[in-house]
């Protein structure tokens, strides 16, 4: 069984796929009120079963797991962590992400025709390690003052993530695959996570592999990211160079993400931001989204809505020549069938 | 303080300013042309020999008082095992408390540590300060770009404390302590204020990393308490990222934990062109400062004359302001500024063809033509 061609559940009613949407805070909800409409308007054959999540209460997260698992596949908005909250309160994104088992988070940064940005031609696959590494909110305070932080690195997890981003490279037809580590600091950490990567390219002799630290990585990134093909990495250098890339192509506002594991998918904007300053002001950009449900659609082999709202959103972006950073009126969309 | 002594002689007038009573600066402004201040210079392997000679060559063009004490500081075995530093190094950088430092070398199977944790650990170097300044003349696709990053040097993710727990699961341990995190966010704090900077900015991931991440920021929020007129804001590495590459000219000052400054630190060489012309200082507990170059010791360049000394020169500039010369570093700054800006003498990372001694003679050209 393929690991990357995730089966999608099977489409139980009358031909239509249920998803559950989770909006979550600040500009999740309108954000995924626009794909609902633009759903409907285009009749795609998906019904959204909507679980709302609150900040502070546990009930709620473990309703949108069990929905979750119900479903198979969900599009969800960045859910708020608060900082007033005691300790013992983990993210919920993270929660969610942890008990799914959504150990591949894929990223891909292109650069977008109609978008000036100050490098070109950026094509570069993002694969991070979701569930362990920084993110294993395991920490303590041993003595008073002194507080200690859990990295754990599996050597299941390290060889999952490798043969997910191998395989991916692969089918996508991609060159070249570069680790990011920190492995002179971390021995024993990142270098078993480079073994790891080692080890599993040993069996794709038709895939380059190198190995850079993140330090260097981001100042290559930042005066040469034309050289990157496919990178895999850890949880934490994952968030940095994803989010280096983002801004990048053009911003938090262009670039869908998507969280796969083994039995379920997730799928939401690619920096996880919950935007609560520009929240309610329709001046949002809906691009990464839109782009999120197309992924979703091709995940549930709806191929042709998925192009034809890709196609929809890209000649928009590119007819009305979006200068970024400018507010943009979020609602009017044109549609071309 | 027993180091005070050595900066006072009863018969020339020296002025001095002491910064803050806890983890006091002195900063001892001689008279023009008064009294030699003796620096501890470890010029490193591969091309620090060439560009060391190349700073040496500008600062006595500039006639500043500086007297350079050469040390070497490959690791030797102390009694009892551990390795140290040579004696002599140490004693002089006790003495001189401030030292400018070029590329070291680690070598593999050596047995030692990196000679860079080495000297870290000996002297406690707890912040390490890099200002990125867009270089006119050195184009990169970011412009006007300036701001400090002052990253956390001891503990954190770098703390080296790792283990199997069983076969194939491995734990790291990252470390955040009151006291690091409340002494570097007042160094941040101190650093804004004496270099009129507007802002500071905790970078953190307290959305994740709730205990450790969070008491960091509480010091931080602490200590930006007695310091009213400078505004405090935080932010999510990642949106610093993101936000980075897009506009960078919204950030100041930036201070944060150690695995975050080092990705973030090198981000930001990589803006303003890369590590070959950024500067940066490490400061230390009893007043020791080490300036140094961060590039690497480039060992396939090293005597060809190639290399390019403006990291190094830019650093030991950042070492004269740290002791009060501003009128000398403004001058070895302008000179080398205004080389790169007319782009006629460039070392070949630069884009030009000159070598290092021509690119040299052009910058104390320039500052012998200032005075």
């Amino acid at each position: 069984r393929d690991i990357v061609l995730l089966w999608p559940p099977p489409a139980k009613y009358g031909g239509r796929h249920t998803v559950t949407l989770i909006p979550g805070d600040g500009i999740g909800p309108e954000l995924l009120n626009h794909v609902r409409e633009l759903f409907r308007f285009s009749c795609v054959p998906v019904d959204f079963e909507v679980v709302n999540v609150c900040s502070s209460t546990e009930d709620d997260i473990n309703n949108a797991i069990t929905a979750i698992r119900r479903n198979g596949v969900a599009l969800k908005g960045n859910i708020e962590t608060l900082h007033t909250l005691p300790a013992s309160h983990k993210s919920r994104n993270n929660l969610l992400r942890t008990s799914l088992d959504l150990y591949a988070n894929v990223m891909h940064c292109k650069s977008l025709p109609g978008v000036q940005t100050r490098h070109n031609n950026i094509d570069i696959m993002i694969i991070r390690e979701n569930t362990e590494g920084e993110y294993s909110s395991l920490e303590h305070e041993s003595v008073t003052g002194v507080v200690e932080c859990l990295k754990i690195i599996t050597r299941t997890n390290s060889l999952r993530i490798a043969e997910y981003a191998f395989k991916l490279a692969r089918e996508k037809g991609r060159k070249r695959v570069t680790a990011v580590h920190k492995a002179n600091i971390m021995k024993l950490g990142d270098g078993l996570f480079l073994q790891c990567c080692r080890e599993v390219a040993a069996g794709y002799p038709d895939i380059a592999f190198d190995a850079m630290i993140v330090d260097n990585t981001t100042m290559q990134l930042v005066s040469k990211p034309q050289q990157f093909d496919v990178m895999v990495m850890p949880n934490l250098y994952g968030n940095v160079v994803s989010n280096v890339c983002a801004g990048l192509v053009g911003g938090p506002g262009l670039v869908p993400g998507a969280n796969y594991g083994h039995d379920y998918a997730v799928f939401e904007t690619a920096t996880r931001n919950t935007g609560k300053s520009i929240a309610d002001r329709n001046i949002a950009n809906p691009t990464a989204m839109l782009l999120a449900s197309c992924m979703m659609l091709d995940h549930l082999k709806l191929y042709d809505y998925a192009t034809m709202i890709r196609n929809a959103v890209l000649t928009t972006m590119n007819e009305t020549r979006v200068r970024l950073n400018s507010p943009r009126r979020c609602s009017p969309h044109t549609f071309h069938n | 303080e027993e180091g005070l002594e050595s900066w006072f002689r009863p018969r020339r007038r020296v002025r001095v300013l002491v910064q803050t009573p806890e983890e006091g600066r002195v900063l001892v402004q001689t008279p023009e042309g008064g009294r030699m201040q003796t620096v501890t210079l470890i010029p490193g392997d591969g091309i620090g020999p060439e560009i060391s000679t190349a700073v040496m060559k500008i600062f006595e063009a500039a006639k500043a008082p500086i007297q350079w004490e050469e040390k070497n500081v490959t690791a030797i075995k102390g009694p009892g095992g551990k390795w140290i530093i040579p004696p002599e190094a140490k004693e002089s950088m006790d003495k001189n408390k401030i030292g400018l430092k070029g590329p070291l070398k680690t070598p593999i199977a050596a047995g030692h540590p990196s000679m860079n944790l080495l000297l870290r650990k000996t002297f406690d170097l707890y912040a390490n300060v890099r200002p990125c300044m867009s270089i006119e003349g050195y184009k990169t696709p970011y412009t006007d770009v300036d701001l400090v990053t002052i990253r956390e040097n001891t503990e954190g993710e770098y703390s080296g404390i790792e283990h199997t727990i069983v076969d194939g699961v491995v734990q790291s341990i990252k470390l955040i302590t009151e006291d690091a995190s409340r002494k570097i966010a007042e160094y941040a704090f101190e650093y804004a204020k004496n270099n009129q900077r507007a802002s500071v900015t905790a970078v953190h991931k307290a959305n994740i990393m709730r205990m450790s991440d969070g008491l960091f920021l509480r010091k931080c929020r602490q200590v930006a308490e007695n310091y009213r007129d400078i505004k405090f804001t935080e932010m999510y590495l990642d949106t610093v990222c993101l936000n980075m590459v897009q506009d960078p000219t919204q950030f100041d000052v930036l201070v944060m934990p150690n695995l975050y400054g080092d990705i973030l630190s090198d981000l930001c060489a990589g803006l303003i062109g890369g590590l070959g012309v950024t500067p940066s200082g490490n400061i230390g507990a009893n007043n020791v400062a080490i300036f140094e170059s961060v590039h690497g010791t480039a060992p396939d360049i090293a005597g060809l004359d190639l290399a390019n000394p403006t990291a190094l020169l830019l650093s030991a500039v950042m070492m004269l302001r740290h002791m009060g010369m501003h009128d000398y570093s403004k001058k070895i700054e302008t000179a080398c500024f205004n080389t790169i800006r007319d782009k006629k003498v460039l070392t070949g990372d630069l884009g030009g063809k000159s070598k290092c001694s021509e690119f040299t003679a052009e910058i104390c050209q320039r500052v012998r033509d200032m005075d």
